[in-house]
């Protein structure tokens, strides 16, 4: 365990996968380090989701490896993602609208043992105990961000820049060392914007490594040290984003040959 | 008037064992959304599974094990659960309509296999001489009657009790969660189908106990009992009742099985003999056309789904100052 100390939390080597002939991502490598904010920017149809998917297991890549922590996890679904460290986000968020908010956020607890059917049913004090532990520290998450007015309130009722706070606390019940953060400033009101960059920035300082897939310039460049361009299924240039946007072949894949 | 109160305890006991099927169909579909269409197979198996560990020895068949009445009821439970744990492994990947038309395959296999297993099922003849509970006081009628329906009650209480403390669990809420968004539940590190499966199980358990208690309380049991009628009925019940709802489960068993009761004394004084095979078709009917006006009038049932959707958003409810504007 002490090998991957200093190596890449998150680490894809030689990604590809095609749809129906079409490739949509090609060899594309990409490291994540320790305690890194890392942005992926790239036009439309660069591939980025198709990436952002495949590194989130809910996609299979056709070739390559994906590694967390140092452990090979290319073959394992997106349900043991979570339990490897990693989580992540939904562009379009995916709250469960007829849960409550504090009821969405238990969802991301980990080794709960209410959670096995024969703990819930013949270990109920264990049980009970566990689930007022995530309870209290649900509370903590939810109140980091920003909706404890809202805590009892289905999930149907948040706006679009809340059910993305809700996502995040819902994962981060799980501790994860990793979080890919897909497209978290799409179609967020620019006061609600500046609190999510708040506490993106806040949980990177606390040592979790995130992966920032997003179209937002001004939030990369504020955000990340490195940037990840793709353009038509692979890697473009990287770099500190005020150099990458400088890039000739960065503005051509951006606005096409007229640049 | 001691009649009326006797017959009112079988058919309030008759009606409870569909009470407790009911409920296994709920964690199944109220619960999970796992549409089983083959009920009847796995309250088949839990009966036979019943009647041949707890039957006198006989000579035209395998088994009669002569066991308790509460090792047949465990035994009848965990053989239907056994077998929906091993179809939901085959199945349970497979999109719901496809899921009803195998376990609606099971339960043919399964009723068909009764029918020819001649050498462990009786056959077409069945098996009878199912010991009933509190056998010893069958020569006091009513006592009888409502020994066996306090049997039933604690019966429905005790699966009722489970099945809502398991729903109100965790374990309960990420089988709400995978309902409402399977790829959210996922990637927060849960297996659906190692989710379904096992609330897939747990239903069939139920299922078998409630049909193995059935089978005590007829003493009979024929595969012609097990048909798709069953099945049918059972859904009506939970329809009617208030699909994830366990105590719709249980007041749509008792309600069905009432105009089921009713409408069959019905038609055994109101036609005359040679017509009454036909007329019994109504039955069927009546129970059609009372799911149709439920549906009608209560789309969710009676009692709705009141367990699982304990808050519903209030109209009013304003969710935060300012931030709201769906950007």
């Amino acid at each position: 365990m002490t090998a991957h100390r200093e190596g890449p939390v998150l680490a894809a080597r030689g990604l590809s996968r095609s749809f129906q002939g079409i490739q949509a991502v090609g060899d594309m490598s990409l490291s994540l380090g320790r305690g890194e904010l890392l942005g992926l920017i790239g036009p439309n149809g660069a591939g980025k989701t198709t990436m952002f998917n495949m590194l989130a297991g809910s996609l299979a890549p056709d070739s390559g490896r994906i590694e967390v922590m140092g452990q090979d996890v290319t073959g394992e679904g997106a349900e043991r993602r979570l339990s490897r460290g990693l989580g992540r986000t939904f562009q379009i968020p995916r709250p469960f609208p007829q849960m409550t908010v504090l009821e969405n956020v238990l969802c991301g607890a980990q080794d709960q043992s209410g959670e096995k059917v024969m703990s819930a049913f013949f270990r109920p004090a264990q049980s009970r105990k566990d689930e007022a532990r995530a309870t209290e520290k649900a509370r903590h998450l939810i109140d980091f961000l920003l909706l404890s007015h809202l805590i009892e309130q289905p999930a149907s009722v948040l706006s679009g820049g809340q059910r993305k706070l809700l996502e995040l606390a819902r994962i981060l019940m799980a501790d994860p060392k990793v979080v890919l953060l897909d497209e978290p400033a799409a179609g967020v009101n620019p006061t609600l914007l500046e609190q999510i960059m708040e506490r993106v920035v806040e949980l990177n300082a606390r040592g979790v490594s995130i992966l920032l897939i997003e179209h937002n310039m001004e939030m990369i460049t504020r955000l990340c040290s490195r940037v990840v361009v793709m353009a038509l299924g692979r890697e473009l240039a990287q770099g500190a984003p005020a150099d990458v946007i400088r890039d000739p072949a960065v503005v051509r894949a951006y606005l096409g040959d007229a640049a | 008037m001691i009649e009326i109160l006797s017959y009112g305890a079988f058919f309030l006991t008759m009606a409870l064992t569909y009470a407790v099927i009911a409920l296994g169909l709920n964690l199944q579909w109220g619960q999970t959304g796992l549409f089983n269409v083959g009920i009847a197979g796995f309250v088949a198996v839990g009966a036979y599974v019943s009647a041949i560990l707890t039957t006198p020895f006989s000579d035209g068949r395998l088994g009669g094990f002569d066991l308790p009445i509460v090792v047949g009821w465990i035994g009848g439970g965990l053989g239907a659960g056994f077998l929906c744990l091993l179809l939901g492994a085959l199945t349970l990947r497979l999109r719901s309509d496809y899921l009803a038309i195998a376990t609606f395959g099971a339960a043919v296999v399964i009723q068909l296999a009764l029918l020819n297993l001649e050498a462990l099922t009786g056959g077409p003849f069945g098996i009878s001489f199912i010991p009933r509970p509190f056998a010893d006081l069958s020569d006091r009628a009513n006592l009888f009657a409502f020994a066996n329906l306090a049997v039933m009650v604690v019966l429905v209480l005790a699966c009722y009790a489970a099945l809502q403390h398991l729903v109100r669990s965790p374990w309960g809420r990420v089988l709400r969660a995978l309902r409402e968004d399977e790829t959210a539940a996922r990637a927060l590190g849960k297996n659906p189908v190692s989710y379904r499966l096992q609330a897939f199980a747990i239903g069939g358990c139920v299922m078998g106990l409630g049909g193995a208690a059935q089978g005590h309380f007829i003493g009979f049991i024929a595969p012609e009992n097990y048909l798709p009628t069953l099945t049918f009925q059972v859904w009506a019940m939970l329809i009617i009742g208030g699909s994830g709802n366990m105590r719709g489960a249980v007041l749509g068993a008792v309600l069905v099985w009432a105009i089921w009761a009713l409408s069959g004394s019905v038609v055994s004084s109101v036609f005359p003999a040679d017509q009454q095979a036909r007329a019994a078709s109504l039955q069927i009917v009546l129970i059609g056309v009372s799911l149709c006006a439920v549906l009608l009038l209560r789309p969710r049932g009676i009692l709705g789904e009141a367990g699982t959707l304990r808050r519903q958003p209030k109209a009013t409810s304003t969710p935060s100052e300012g931030q709201n504007t769906h950007d």
